[in-house]
């Protein structure tokens, strides 16, 4: 006798579970949404470990010490909570969607294990010589170790995003019978491993990853500078991370446009849901877009919004050139994603992707001048922007996931097909529940550990806490409550 | 396009599928084997009240714990990647089960993790429990997955496999412990570990009687074996071996044989299986193994690296070998 019996023998009519499809997709959203913040983190804090314990060991000067020390600190903590946020997705293929695991699981299997081994182990192993081992090992194998935590965690993405990028544009396999149920049959490997999908993503990802560690980077440096501004090692993290920045934040929007037609050819309807484009036809391109009524917002068909809008430059951007082409609208599919979320998501991630631009230019002409550490205005701009990198990979994430719906394999599988068949809604729902509240402590954790780490840091810089008053910020974890 | 590198349509040596199923036990032999004793780790840490040794048991696992954990990862996706009909079919029938226990690692994993990252009593009370509670839970469930999985859903069975797994993780904790530590401290393990092994060798034969009374999952006949007869009596040995090694203070030569209890059940698990890979639905290794392109890519891919992944713990285990020099958790 369980709790859900439990519940059930108080009142049964008290108690309403999801479906377990609906229960289960939350579920797997919000354990993807929480990992992959972990899991971007390490990916794009890797230059940054590697860097400065290459100039530690080699320079021998205090201010990379310093960085190095700081920073492997909070890999490590966004390393476990990535670990813990990570195994129970490596279970739940199985335990919420199995009909997926079995139908896909010799084409995703082989890439998830080869994930393990190659990437998941390297990572963990060295990382434990990085924490632990300064004492213990030679510089260059302090070094060495270094650039195999990074090197495992860019690895972990490369094989994770094969099976993303396979269920996106699926290639390189048959449809065959076994044990009564169609599966599919791995045929070839490089059409299976390399789909059309792969390099796109691989490259947005990881940018992606590079361009929310550098904007946390900058702000948590920026706080610091703000804090003491005479500290070198602070200056020259701050630095590092807007030319950073500089690079990867104008390269994304230059891919993503790519990218976008690329989207176009290949999932025609994801892209119809980003645009909200219903008929089939020349499509506008909407550079902004406000809802009329809040009804807009669940259904934004451009009558809906008050748009501001290049005519035809859709049909361009979608076909590379082309003003009059055909862009294949919403109405052509029998079932659509959920248009809204799509929609307004893809905004929201074009959005900040320009706003980064703009710091990025910003902090490029500040530093020409060689004021980026005296501009109390980039200053707090920088610190306000930190968790912004993150609402941009998210939401860019959402588009990706939810514009491929109904499908869980683009058209192979759909999702409310590769749900378990024995799981009940309570089950589904409690655990749910469970990954909710959970996860929400996690992510408090996390941020507060950073806030702990940032206040220790102030405090060995000789920094007091009364001194230069309360930031009044938007973000939690830089307001100084007590 | 076919690669010619590979054969399409016949398994690279004609054991292949066999050869596999060994390798996911093995996965998960070393994941029971090295997690094992960290979560053996988390529960004599309850025993432990004065701070500078508890302290001393997280600066012991500390470093290797999150490597070790990788090893469950490696189960599931060697699981999924040959017999994708079995991954699914064993999380989707333990449904709770199985995300328990992966919560549980996921208390266990944060507990230590943000112990050190403030001084604050009822902090580190709080964080305690997390590593306590999921070290006690993780092997259970883990365990009684495992017995699920052998024995489908008879209770008792199931229950004397969660209790195993934990019994047997605290006499590897202990033998680990007893190894990295000074001889005051491991004494007082060395009875924990003596306590559990006799309490986990007592476990193993209630439960091999009563799966042979009950029949159990139909697993009766493959109980009475030869081969099953042979690891219970070499477990027995080893057992009370390692117990007299430690009674005597040689704890190196009791970690060994500590270390190959876990191992000797893994072999057990493997025999009871065969050839059966999930015997609730009676399913054949052959019938839910992949197809030969697939299983052949993972070979040829997997197995070298795997080498280098036993490469890469020989030489983590030879950086923090040794007593714990007490640098604490946080490095």
């Amino acid at each position: 006798m369980g709790p859900i019996t439990l519940l059930g023998a108080i009142d049964p009519g008290l108690v309403t579970f999801l479906s377990p499809e609906i229960a289960s997709r939350m579920q797997f959203g919000w354990t993807i949404s929480v990992h992959i913040i972990f899991a971007s983190l390490s990916i794009g804090l890797a230059p940054f470990i590697i860097y400065f314990t290459w100039k530690d060991v080699r320079t021998n000067e205090q201010r990379y010490a310093r960085l190095r020390s700081f920073w492997v600190k909070v890999f490590a903590a966004g390393f476990v909570m990535g670990t813990v946020t990570g195994i129970p997705m490596s279970f739940q293929f199985g335990t919420n969607f199995p009909q997926f695991a079995e139908v896909a699981g010799e084409l995703i299997g082989g890439p998830l294990a080869f994930e393990a081994k190659m990437a998941f182990f390297l990572e963990a192993v060295f990382l434990g010589v990085l924490l632990y081992g300064r004492d213990r090992v030679e510089d260059r194998t302090y070094v060495i170790s270094s650039v195999l935590v990074g090197f495992g965690a860019w690895l972990s993405g490369f094989w994770i995003l094969i099976v993303n990028a396979w269920m996106q544009t699926p290639r390189g396999y048959e449809m065959v019978t076994r044990n009564g149920m169609e599966v599919a049959k791995l045929t070839d490997p490089f059409a299976a491993f390399l789909t059309p999908r792969m390099p796109w993503m691989y490259v947005h990802m990881m940018n992606a990853s590079v361009i929310s560690v550098a904007l946390l980077v900058a702000g948590v440096s920026a706080y610091i500078v703000w804090k003491k501004p005479d500290t070198e090692a602070w200056n020259t993290a701050l630095k590092l991370a807007v030319v950073l920045l500089i690079i990867s934040a104008p390269f994304q929007a230059v891919h993503g446009d790519a990218y976008g037609r690329h989207v176009e050819d290949t999932q025609p309807q994801k892209f119809a849901a980003m645009e909200a484009h219903y008929e089939t036809g020349e499509a506008d391109l909407h550079l902004l877009a406000f809802p009329k009524s809040p009804e807009a917002l669940t259904d934004p068909r451009a009558e809906n919004l008050v748009t501001v809008s290049l005519p035809a430059v859709g049909s361009f951007l979608a076909s590379g050139g082309d003003f009059d082409a055909e862009v294949i609208g919403l109405n052509e599919y029998e079932e659509n994603p959920p248009v809204a979320l799509v929609f307004w998501s893809f905004r929201f991630m074009v959005g900040l992707g320009f706003l980064f631009i703009g710091l990025a230019l910003w902090g490029g002409y500040l530093m020409y001048r060689g004021r980026l550490s005296d501009s109390t205005r980039y200053l707090k701009a920088m610190i306000a922007a930190s968790p912004f990198g993150y609402a941009a990979l998210l939401t860019g994430w959402y588009v990706t996931e939810i514009g491929r719906q109904p499908w869980v394999i683009q058209g192979e599988l759909k999702t409310s097909e590769a749900v378990s068949s024995t799981l009940t809604g309570a089950e589904a729902t409690l655990t749910l529940v469970g990954f909710v509240v959970l996860y929400v402590g996690l992510m408090l954790t996390a941020l507060y550990i950073l806030k702990w780490l940032v206040r220790e840091e102030l405090r060995s810089l000789g920094v007091r806490e009364s001194s230069g008053g309360r930031w009044h910020g938007p973000i939690p974890w830089v307001s100084s409550d007590d | 396009m076919t690669d010619p590198l590979l054969p399409v349509d016949a398994y690279l040596v004609e054991s292949l599928p066999e050869i596999w199923f060994g390798a996911v036990l093995f996965a998960l032999g070393m994941y029971v084997v090295l997690d094992g004793f960290d979560f053996g780790i988390g529960m004599l840490y309850a025993t432990r009240t004065d701070e500078r040794e508890r302290e001393t048991f997280l600066a012991a696992f500390g470093p290797v714990w999150d490597a070790n954990e990788v090893w469950v990862v490696a189960f599931g996706t060697m699981l999924l990647a040959a017999f994708p009909r079995v991954y699914s079919r064993l999380l989707a029938d333990n449904y709770l089960l199985a995300l328990g226990f992966v919560l549980a690692l996921v208390f266990r994993g944060l507990g230590p993790e943000l112990r050190e990252q403030r001084d604050d009593e009822r902090w580190k009370r709080y964080t305690d429990y997390a590593f306590i509670g999921g070290s006690v839970f993780a092997p259970l469930l883990l365990g009684m997955l495992a017995g699920r999985w052998l024995f489908g859903g008879a209770t008792l069975p199931v229950a004397l496999t969660g209790v195993g797994l934990v019994a047997v993780s605290i006499v590897t904790g202990a033998a680990f412990l007893a190894a990295k530590t000074e001889p005051g401290l491991a004494s007082e393990l060395r009875a924990y570990g003596i306590g559990a092994t006799l309490a986990y060798l007592g476990g193993v034969v209630v439960l091999l009687g009563t799966v042979v009374l009950t029949d159990a999952g139909g697993a009766a006949d493959a109980v009475l074996s030869l081969p099953v007869a042979a690891v219970v009596a070499l477990s027995v040995a080893v057992g009370l071996g390692g117990s007299v090694l430690a009674r005597r203070g040689q704890y190196r030569a009791w970690l060994a044989s500590a270390l190959s209890l876990p191992t000797l059940l893994t072999i057990l698990v493997a025999i009871l299986l065969y050839p059966t890979i999930y015997p609730p639905t009676g399913l054949l290794v052959r019938e839910a193994v992949v197809s030969p392109l697939a299983l052949n890519l993972v070979t040829v891919l997997g197995f070298p690296v795997l080498l280098l992944v036993l490469w890469y713990f020989k030489f983590l285990y030879g950086v923090f070998s040794g007593p714990i020099e007490g640098e604490g958790y946080g490095g």
